[in-house]
C-alpha cells in the first residue's frame, strides 16, 4: 500500500438529508483539528425543510478543506467526494477535481434511487463518471452495515441509519485519522443508549476495517500538522464565535447584554447560541417582527443594556427607520447582519455580500453609523467584540455585516483569554453630577444615563434637538450643526480603531487586492499563491467600511492598480472610488450564492499583471 | 423626604397641543395622579410613539422617550425586560397603537409586561390634519374620504380582550375624576394594563365624544361601571342591563329589581366580552350604553418576571463558567509551537 504526502486536501460528504453527512463532515473536522491541520468547513443544506427522500434538492454536503499549510477558505474542487446516493453524485460530481477519487455506497444507486435523482431510464452514472476519468470506489455500505449489525438486536432501519459512520471510517483510513475523537464523541451522545453507541462503534470500525482488508484503494494519504501558533484551539462557526463575542463584550463592559431577534436564515443560530447563556444573564428576546425586535433592543440601550439585534437582509430593510432612531437617539446598539443572497427572499441558503451599500446608506435623512465586517468564522469573536466596543464607547450605532458562508463556516480558533481583550469603558453618567443629554465630549460622543438613576431624567426622541440640552429644536442653525456632529462623531471613530495595513504582500505591490468580510479567505490564498511565485502583489482587507480606517489611503496610492473581490455587483468598488478617485481601482464581482474559489482570483490578478507589464 | 406633587412630575417645556385639545386633561390628570403612586420621578418613564399624544413624554420631569410611530409599545417591552423595576408608561393613539403599530400593541397585550398603556382615541388623525383612523366611524367625511370612509372601524377594547389583554378599561377626557380613577387602577394591576382614553380632537373631529361627554345626553348613553354593583344607569338610575342567556338587554327599573340585573365583575372574562361588544352608537330605543370604568381585569404572570425567573433559576441550577471557561467550550486542543 503506497502512502502518498499531501499539503492539503478537501473532501465532500454528500447525502440524503437523513443521511447525518453534516454529523459526519463536523466529525471528520473535529478529529482533523486533533490531528493539528488548519481546516476550514462549509456547510451546503437543503434549502427546502424536508424535500423528498432521494431527490437532488434534498442533498445535504459538507466540504472540508485541510492541510498542513494555512487553510483560509472550504477549498474549490474536491479530492474526494464520498456520495451516500445517486441525488448526491449528481449534484456534486462537476465540483470533484479532474481524476478526482469519488467513494459512493452502491446501495443509494439502485433503480429507485436513479429514478428520484432525475437520471433517465438505463442511465449509468457510476459508469460514465468512470469513463470521464473519476476514479470510482464502489461501496455497499448498506449492506456491509446490517450485517456488521445482524446481532446487535437493532432493526434494519434503524441499523442502517448508522451507515454514515462506516463512510466516515472509511474515510478515516483512506486520510490516515485517528478514530479516538469520534469514538469519545460517540460514548458521549448516546451514554444512555448502549445498543445504539455499541452499534455506532462497530460500525466505525468496520468501515475503518474495510479499507484496510478490502484492497479497493491503491492508496492512502498522509497530512502532516500544520505550523499553526501555539496554543489552546477549539472549533468554532462564525455565528457561534459572533455570539460569544457579545457576552464577553457585555461583561467586560459590566453590562447586561440584551439581544432581540426575530428568526431569520442564516442570522438565528445566533439567537439559539445566546438563549443558552441564561446563567450568565443573557437576555434573548425571540420578538414577533424585526421592527420589533430593533426597537425593543434600542428601549434596552435607553435602560442601560448591552442592545444587540441580529438579522439579514430582508429583516435590516424592516429595521431601518429604527436604526434611524437610535442614530437619532445617539444611543449604543449594534445590529447585525448575517447576509444572504438578495434581493427580497433571494437565496436565503446561500451567501452573497450584497448589503453593503445598505449599511452604509439605507436610511432616510443624514443618518450615518458605524459599518464594520467580520472576515472568518475564527474572527467573528473579535469582529463583535470590537463592534461592542465602538457602539459602547462612541454612544453610536455599529452594524456588523457578517454572511452566510462565515456565519456557518468553521475553521479552529485560538481562543484568547478574558483577561486579554481590552476594556470597554462607555461614557457612563454618575450619579451627583449635573446632567444634559446632549452634552459632549472632544470625541463628540454623549453620555449614557439611564432610567433609575437619580437627577438625570430626560426626554430624548426622534425629532431634531438642541445640542446640549436635547430639547426638540427645529431652529436652522441647530440643524445643520447637529447633523455635521453626527458624522464628525462616526468619522472620528477611525482614530480609535487599528490603522489599514498590509496583511501579506509587497509594501510597494503592482496590484493591490483589497477586500472586505468573507472573501478574505480566498482573496489571501490568491495573493499567498502569487507571492510564493515571486509576484509584486499584496493584500489589504477592510474589518472598518464606514468609516475607512487611518492609513488606507497612502497604502492603495503605493499600488498600480487595485483589485476589489466582491460577492456583489460593485458595492466597496463605488465607495472606495468616490473617497480615493486618484487610486486606479478594478471590480471583480461574482454573484452565484457561492464564495469565491481562490483560483478564481488568482486568475484574475494574474491578468492584471500581465496588463500592467505590458503598459 | 417631602411628598412628591404634581409639579415634581411636571417638565419646564411649554405644552404644545392645540388650545381646546383633550390633550390637556389627560396630561393634568396623569400629573395629578403620578405622585401618588409612590414612584420618583427618576424611577418612571413615558414611552411614546407618534402623533399628537405623543409629544406627552417632554412635558413630564420623569425620563422620556419619543420614539417611531407605532413601536412604544415594543420600545417599552425592552426597556421593562431589563430594567422590571421601573413604572413604565406607554402612550399612543388610535393610529399610532391599532394601525401601524397594531402588530406590536396586541403581542406586548398577550405577553403582559407590567406596565401602563394609554391610548388616546380621537378616531381621527390629528397629526397629518384630518384623515380618518381605523377608529373613524364608516361613512365618515375626510379630506381622504370625501366619499365617506369604507374602513370598518376596530373596537379597541374587544381587540384588547382578544390578545388576551389582563387590564381593559375605558375613561374620558371630560371627566377628570373618573378618569383619575382608572388611571390609578391601571397603575395598580400588575400586568399589561390597556386604557383607552376618549378624546376630543376640537379641530378635525370635533364632538366625537358629545354623547358621552354632553350633560344632556350622557346619562343615557354611558354606563359606568363599579366592581360588584348591577348595572344601573339614567339620571335617576332608570335604565338596567340584564343578561338574557348570553343577551344583554336594557330594562326599566320600573319593571324590574335590582336583584334581576347584571352584577358587574371585572374578573369575568365572558362577561368582560359582552361588555367590549356595547359598541353600537347609544341612539334609540333598547340601545346599550357605551361602559366606562374597568371592564376587566385578571391575575397573570408578568413576561418580565417569567423572564427574570428563568435567569435566576438558570444561575441557580448551573454553576457559571468563567468567561475563560466559555469561550474555551467542551472540546479544545492544544499546538505546541
Amino acid at each position: 500500500m503506497e502512502t502518498t504526502d499531501l499539503l492539503q486536501a478537501t473532501i465532500l460528504f454528500a447525502g440524503d438529508s437523513g443521511d447525518g453527512m453534516q454529523l459526519t463532515g463536523f466529525q471528520f473536522s473535529n478529529t482533523t483539528a486533533f490531528q493539528g491541520n488548519d481546516l476550514n468547513t462549509f456547510p451546503d443544506f437543503p434549502a427546502e425543510i424536508r424535500a423528498p427522500a432521494g431527490t437532488v434538492s434534498g442533498v445535504s454536503g459538507f466540504k472540508i478543506h485541510f492541510g498542513s499549510v494555512e487553510i483560509h477558505t472550504p477549498g474549490g474542487h474536491a479530492d474526494t467526494l464520498v456520495a451516500m446516493n445517486a441525488a448526491a453524485l449528481k449534484k456534486y460530481l462537476d465540483e470533484v477535481k479532474p481524476r478526482g477519487l469519488v467513494v459512493v455506497n452502491r446501495g443509494g444507486f439502485d433503480a429507485k434511487n436513479l429514478h428520484l435523482a432525475g437520471y433517465s431510464d438505463g442511465a449509468q452514472p457510476l459508469e460514465e463518471a468512470k469513463a470521464r476519468g473519476f476514479e470510482v470506489i464502489e461501496v455497499d455500505m448498506s449492506r456491509m452495515v446490517r450485517e456488521a449489525l445482524i446481532d446487535s438486536g437493532l432493526g434494519t432501519r434503524e441499523a442502517e441509519r448508522s451507515k454514515n459512520m462506516f463512510a466516515l471510517g472509511l474515510v478515516y483510513w483512506l486520510y490516515q485519522r485517528d478514530l479516538g475523537p469520534s469514538e469519545r464523541f460517540l460514548e458521549q451522545r448516546f451514554y444512555n443508549k448502549p445498543e445504539v453507541l455499541q452499534a455506532n462503534l462497530k460500525v466505525l470500525k468496520s468501515g475503518y476495517h474495510y479499507g484496510e482488508t478490502a484492497e479497493i484503494f491503491n492508496h492512502r494519504y498522509h497530512i502532516g500538522p500544520a505550523a499553526l501558533p501555539a496554543g489552546r484551539y477549539r472549533n468554532i462557526t462564525g455565528n457561534e464565535g459572533l455570539a460569544l463575542g457579545l457576552i464577553a463584550a457585555a461583561e467586560k463592559a459590566g453590562l447586561r447584554l440584551f439581544y432581540a431577534g426575530y428568526p431569520i436564515t442564516p442570522a438565528s443560530d445566533i439567537l439559539h447560541e445566546l438563549s443558552k447563556h441564561k446563567e450568565r444573564g443573557v437576555m434573548s428576546f425571540q420578538a414577533e417582527d424585526e421592527i420589533a425586535a430593533v426597537t425593543a433592543a434600542i428601549g434596552a440601550a435607553f435602560g442601560g443594556g448591552l442592545a444587540v439585534t441580529a438579522t439579514s437582509g430582508p429583516g435590516m430593510a424592516l429595521k431601518t427607520e429604527g436604526i434611524g432612531l437610535a442614530i437619532m437617539l445617539e444611543l449604543p446598539l449594534v445590529i447585525v447582519n448575517v447576509q444572504r443572497g438578495g434581493p427580497s427572499t433571494g437565496l436565503p441558503t446561500k451567501t452573497e455580500q450584497s448589503d453593503l451599500f445598505q449599511a452604509v446608506h439605507g436610511r432616510n435623512g443624514e443618518a450615518p453609523l458605524v459599518v464594520m465586517a467580520a472576515q472568518s468564522p475564527r474572527d467573528c469573536f473579535e469582529a463583535a467584540y470590537q463592534a461592542c466596543t465602538v457602539a459602547l464607547e462612541h454612544m453610536v450605532p455599529v452594524i456588523l455585516l457578517s454572511d452566510g458562508y462565515i456565519g456557518n463556516g468553521a475553521e479552529p480558533w485560538k481562543f484568547p483569554s478574558a483577561e486579554a481583550l481590552p476594556p470597554i469603558v462607555p461614557p457612563l453618567f454618575r450619579e451627583g453630577t449635573p446632567y444634559r443629554p446632549y452634552e459632549r465630549d472632544e470625541n463628540h460622543v454623549r453620555r449614557w444615563a439611564w432610567p433609575g438613576q437619580e437627577g438625570a431624567q430626560h426626554r430624548i426622541g426622534g425629532l431634531e434637538k438642541q445640542d446640549g440640552s436635547g430639547n426638540v429644536s427645529y431652529e436652522a442653525e441647530n440643524h445643520q450643526h447637529m447633523v455635521k456632529t453626527r458624522a464628525a462623531k462616526v468619522e472620528r471613530v477611525a482614530q480609535f480603531v487599528p490603522e489599514a495595513h498590509i496583511e501579506l504582500g509587497a509594501e510597494h505591490p503592482d496590484v493591490l487586492v483589497i477586500g472586505w468580510g468573507s472573501t478574505h479567505g480566498a482573496i489571501r490564498t490568491a495573493v499567498q499563491n502569487l507571492v510564493v511565485a515571486g509576484a509584486s502583489v499584496a493584500q489589504v482587507h477592510l474589518r472598518l467600511i464606514h468609516p475607512f480606517p487611518r492609513g488606507l489611503e497612502k497604502l492603495l496610492l503605493r499600488a498600480k492598480a487595485v483589485l476589489v473581490p466582491e460577492l456583489n455587483l460593485g458595492q466597496l468598488h463605488p465607495l472606495l472610488q468616490a473617497t480615493y478617485p486618484k487610486v486606479d481601482f478594478r471590480p471583480l464581482h461574482k454573484i452565484k450564492g457561492q464564495p469565491f474559489l481562490a483560483s478564481e482570483i488568482e486568475e484574475v490578478i494574474a491578468e492584471l499583471l500581465a496588463t500592467l507589464e505590458t503598459v | 423626604m417631602n411628598p412628591l406633587t404634581a409639579p415634581d412630575f411636571t417638565s419646564d417645556q411649554d405644552v404644545r397641543w392645540c388650545p381646546g385639545c383633550g390633550d390637556y386633561s389627560i396630561l393634568k390628570q396623569v400629573q395629578t395622579i403620578l405622585p401618588e403612586l409612590g414612584r420618583s420621578p427618576s424611577e418612571t418613564v413615558f414611552v411614546s410613539g407618534i402623533g399628537c399624544s405623543s409629544r406627552f413624554p417632554y412635558y413630564l420631569n420623569t425620563y422620556g422617550l419619543h420614539g417611531i410611530h407605532g413601536r412604544a409599545t415594543s420600545i417599552a417591552s425592552g426597556l421593562k425586560m431589563l430594567r422590571p423595576e421601573l413604572s413604565v408608561w406607554v402612550i399612543t393613539g388610535d393610529g399610532d397603537g391599532l394601525s401601524i403599530g397594531g402588530n406590536q400593541l396586541i403581542h406586548l397585550l398577550r405577553r403582559n409586561l407590567d406596565l401602563q398603556i394609554l391610548l388616546f382615541n380621537n378616531e381621527i388623525y390629528g397629526l397629518t390634519k384630518g384623515q380618518f383612523s381605523p377608529t373613524s366611524e364608516l361613512g365618515k367625511h375626510t379630506k381622504s374620504s370625501p366619499w365617506g370612509s369604507i374602513d370598518h372601524p376596530f373596537n379597541p377594547l374587544a381587540l384588547a380582550l382578544g390578545a388576551d389583554a389582563t387590564f381593559v378599561a375605558r375613561g374620558l377626557d371630560r371627566d377628570p375624576v373618573h378618569l383619575r380613577g382608572v388611571l390609578k387602577a391601571a397603575a395598580a394591576h400588575r400586568g399589561s394594563s390597556l386604557v383607552e382614553i376618549y378624546q376630543n380632537c376640537n379641530v378635525f373631529n370635533d364632538g366625537a365624544f358629545e354623547p358621552y361627554s354632553d350633560k344632556k345626553l350622557r346619562d343615557l348613553s354611558r354606563l359606568m361601571l363599579e366592581s360588584g354593583q348591577p348595572l344601573r344607569y339614567g339620571a335617576e338610575g332608570e335604565w338596567g342591563i340584564v343578561l338574557d342567556g348570553l343577551q344583554p338587554k336594557v330594562v326599566s327599573m320600573a319593571d324590574y329589581s335590582l336583584n334581576d340585573l347584571w352584577i358587574h365583575q371585572p374578573e369575568d372574562r365572558t362577561k368582560a366580552w359582552i361588555l367590549s361588544r356595547f359598541f353600537d352608537e347609544p341612539i334609540g330605543e333598547n340601545a346599550l350604553p357605551r361602559p366606562f370604568g374597568m371592564l376587566y381585569a385578571e391575575d397573570r404572570p408578568r413576561y418580565e418576571e417569567l423572564l427574570h425567573g428563568q435567569l435566576n433559576a438558570a444561575r441557580d441550577a448551573r454553576p457559571k463558567q468563567t468567561l475563560d471557561e466559555l469561550l474555551a467550550g467542551h472540546n479544545t486542543w492544544t499546538l505546541e509551537g
